[in-house]
């Protein structure tokens, strides 16, 4: 929980500064489409979250966005699919895309970063064939205007979307920190083998990350495409799966696995989207944009591994010392 | 004492708290090899620590050459001759064997190019291998290398630096008989050659053979010192231990009863072409011997499903039960203690009650959430039957002790429903109290009627906690023993593949 506080606190600071440079910040507008973006890329952050603490990545995601962000606007337009068969295709879709790289990396031990790398090429590469690169968008009818009601729209001005992290995040966070997978998921991240020598089937644990991540992306590609209204399927989502990853690490995963909370990647998120917010408001170049970023994560990532060595330290030599202690203990209890 | 080495006069060493080291002292001497014995958390490795220049003693002089340093520096204890032959070996795998033993100290050539003289590397390491007589040569790479070959890369990277005192921290806790031989004719080599060796281990055995003078260390005190003459396996243990200790070992209560765990005709993959017919009854425990790579451990992967089996078949209780994976055997209650209890048998990071629970999570949790308290309250009762020492089950297993955190491992199987149990070298690294707590275990498991395979290398340790012993050679089961056959010389006899001498098979 320290980290998540530090986090927290790190997120009020930088919001202070920000609304003490520029009170719009704290505009309502302002406030509620930064929410609505947080919500959106929470999602698929939550995902990726699991992913990384099997020890592993998902680079994918974002080109799935355009393969499936595709598919799905030309389910609704040019197919005339009714909505919620369009929106269980797509998240099948997500889960089969998923279960495949799943299949890769725990039958075929292939290495995550590997599997997903290729993903990422081929399905950018499919979604641009099958469009032959042009932009798919929604005419004027009105295509799926319950599921853009529910995507897009909001409750007492909060966005749908934030609504829908908050649920997830919740449902995940359970998942993840009381359910016996979620205890497997950190055991097969630290130590496989001794999950392994403790008859944890650790294929299926890390298989379900994956699964998991593709069917969050599925959802997140619905979200996404009702915010943007159209889907180039060279551009969309490029570099999304890069934010998950930055909110997983920033929200305390380790990319060596078996470390991470979903409190942790909701509030990494939630910076992520501050900073941007912050260089638009602020009128920092926007080709900064990912300078900030970048900067922030780094000095987030090495603070955080400073204290944690100063811990490391603190706890070793109350070890040793402890160690030093036991015998004398074990000593006293067999003389009485 | 004009040949006296290294002296240390009065080293205490204090934590916060706790007094490591309390006014030891001690001296080498020139050409003699010093035993270092004493429980785990004895002070041992702190008094290394000191030697090797990492930690300083809170007080206290260090004598090297009758010159006083109050606390040495790690470039200033190489430089005085002391050097390390670590347990858990520094090499570099993928470099050959000259790099390893001149690795930071590189000789360059080709003047600003400053590229590494490979050449004069492996001519300056080749005649220290011949003196150690190693079977290898310098250009070999280390990743090819057994681990006793290995240790001689470390040792001649300390004959590199003309060590005079070669610390040596349980040499031979993964070397085979054979091996363990060879190292002691290296220890005694080194000590005809004038270097001095301070040897710590948990084998009494070795220094009685190969130690001049025996230093015991028993909670951070020199609690005696043995010479050649007074050298006893009995007195070394009263000394560590603080009493006489009767028996290390507990005999059976009950006698073994019928049923039990039955292989017929088991091929493994490490020895496809051999099968193996072994049983272990319910009730007692089943000593498997043998040299280190005679498929002893290949055995019990393959009966706890980590590995495959290809022919033959298991029988528990006269029913053959199919084992695809651990979860099989769990299931079936065939559980197995792991060689390597920091990597298969614990997941360090996470605290002693969730490695408890960790093979038996369904049984903690409701509608597949944790029932924390259930967890608790089984790593509870298990901590305070085993004894298991640490502040509270929150603990993280990384901070514990080896014994500690064999317990834990036990603690898992033992919360759960044990059928036959298989230890894998169940007291390796463990000091003597421990060992006796183990062995107090196995034999009320035992008692209880669960059928134990005890798969072990500590001679000692095989006789005195075995009702019968299963030899392997190469793959097969080469012998089995009964009590009253129980010596050194029959196990080894059966261990290199010979069979028993007539005379004793009689008897």
């Amino acid at each position: 929980m320290r980290k998540e506080l530090g986090l927290f606190l790190l997120l009020i600071v930088v919001s202070a500064i920000t609304a003490a440079i520029n009170p719009l910040f704290l505009s309502g507008v302002n406030l509620l489409d930064m929410a609505n973006l947080i919500g959106m890329f929470g999602v698929f952050s939550i995902g990726e979250g699991f992913t990384i603490i099997t020890g592993g990545i998902d680079l994918s995601i974002g080109s799935m966005f355009a393969l499936l962000g595709v598919v799905f606007v030309d389910l609704l337009t040019e197919y005339q699919v009714a909505w919620p068969l369009a929106l269980l295709a797509i998240i099948a879709g997500g889960l089969v895309l998923g279960a495949l790289q799943a299949f890769l990396i725990t039958r075929l031990k292939m290495q995550p970063f590997i599997v997903t790398l290729c993903g990422l090429l081929i399905y950018r590469g499919a979604a641009r064939y099958y469009t032959t690169d042009s932009s798919r968008g929604f005419g004027y009818g009105d295509e799926a205007d319950t599921l853009r009601t529910l995507a897009a729209g909001h409750v007492y001005g909060v966005p749908n979307t934030f609504i829908f992290l908050v649920v997830l995040a919740v449902v995940m966070g359970v998942l993840l920190h009381r359910s016996v997978y979620g205890r497997y998921l950190y055991a097969v991240g630290k130590n496989e083998e001794a999950a392994r020598f403790s008859g944890i089937r650790s294929n299926l644990v890390i298989a379900g990350a994956y699964v998991l991540s593709g069917g969050l992306a599925a959802i997140s590609t619905v979200l996404l495409v009702f915010y943007t209204n159209s889907v180039s399927p060279s551009s969309f989502g490029n570099f999304y799966e890069l934010y998950a990853i930055a909110a997983a690490v920033l929200g305390g995963c380790s990319l060596r696995g078996g470390e991470g909370s979903i409190l942790g990647i909701v509030l990494g998120t939630a910076l992520l989207q501050v900073l941007q917010n912050l260089v638009n408001i602020l009128g920092i170049p926007s080709s900064l944009n990912f300078a900030v970023m970048g900067t922030v994560i780094l000095l987030g990532v090495l603070t955080d591994q400073q204290l944690q060595a100063r811990r490391k330290l603190a706890a070793a030599t109350a070890g040793s010392a402890r160690a030093a202690a036991a015998p004398a203990l074990a000593q006293r209890g067999q003389q009485t | 004492m004009a040949d006296t080495l290294l002296e240390l006069a009065g080293i205490t060493k204090t934590y916060p708290g706790v007094v490591a080291l309390d006014n030891v002292s001690l001296r080498v001497m020139r050409g003699e090899v010093l035993g270092l014995v004493g429980e785990n958390g004895a002070g041992k490795s702190t008094l290394m620590k000191i030697l090797g220049g990492v930690t300083e003693p809170t007080a206290g002089v260090i004598r090297i050459d009758g010159r006083e340093h109050r606390a040495l520096t790690v470039s200033g204890a190489t430089r005085a001759g002391i050097a390390f032959v670590h347990q858990e070996l520094n090499l570099f795998e993928n470099l050959d064997v000259a790099s390893n033993v001149f690795i930071g100290r590189e000789k360059l050539a080709f003047g600003p190019l400053m590229l590494v003289d490979n050449a004069t590397l492996r001519a300056r390491v080749a005649p220290l291998l011949t003196r150690l007589g190693a079977d290898f040569a310098p250009d070999t790479p280390v990743e090819t290398l057994s681990i006793a070959q290995r240790q001689m890369v470390e040792i001649a990277k300390a004959l590199s630096v003309d060590a005079r005192v070669i610390i040596m921290d349980e040499p031979t806790s993964s070397l085979t008989l054979s091996e363990t031989e060879r190292l002691l004719q290296i220890v005694a080599d080194l000590k005809a050659s004038g270097v001095a060796v301070i040897y710590i281990t948990h084998r009494l055995g070795e220094i009685m053979t190969c130690a001049d003078r025996v230093v015991v260390l028993r909670d951070g005190r020199m609690v005696g010192e043995l010479g050649r003459e007074a050298l006893s396996h009995a007195a070394m243990i009263r000394l560590m231990i603080g009493r006489d200790l009767k028996s290390l070992y507990v005999p059976p209560r009950e006698a073994p009863r019928a049923g039990g765990c039955t292989l017929t005709g088991v091929v493994t993959t490490a020895f496809p072409d051999r099968r193996i017919d072994l049983s272990v009854r319910h009730g007692e425990i089943l000593g498997l011997a043998g040299l280190v790579g005679s498929g002893r451990t290949s055995l019990a992967r393959t009966v706890f499903g980590i590995d495959r089996l290809i022919g033959g078949e298991i029988r528990l209780d006269d029913e053959v039960i199919a084992i695809h994976s651990p979860r099989d055997a769990i299931r079936q209650g065939i559980y197995l203690v792991p060689e390597d209890r920091k990597r298969a048998g614990l997941v360090l990071e996470m605290p002693i009650r969730e490695n408890i629970t960790l093979a038996d999570l369904l049984h903690h949790a409701r509608l597949l959430l944790i029932d924390r308290r259930s967890e608790a309250r089984v790593a509870r009762a298990q901590s305070a039957t085993l004894s298991i020492k640490a502040p509270n089950i929150e603990t993280q297993a990384v901070t514990l002790s080896g014994g500690n955190q064999q317990k834990v491992v036990l603690a898992k199987w033992l919360s759960m429903q044990p059928r036959v149990v298989i230890f894998d070298e169940p007291t390796r690294g463990i000091d003597v109290g421990a060992k006796t707590e183990i062995y107090t275990l196995m034999r009320g498991l035992a008692d209880r009627g669960v059928a134990i395979l005890m798969i072990s290398s500590d001679m000692e340790e095989v006789i005195g906690v075995s009702d019968r012993i299963a030899v392997m050679h190469e793959g097969r089961i080469s012998g089995l023993l009964e009590r009253e056959q129980f010596t050194e010389y029959n196990v080894l006899r059966l261990a290199i593949g010979q069979a028993l001498e007539p005379t004793e098979s009689a008897a």
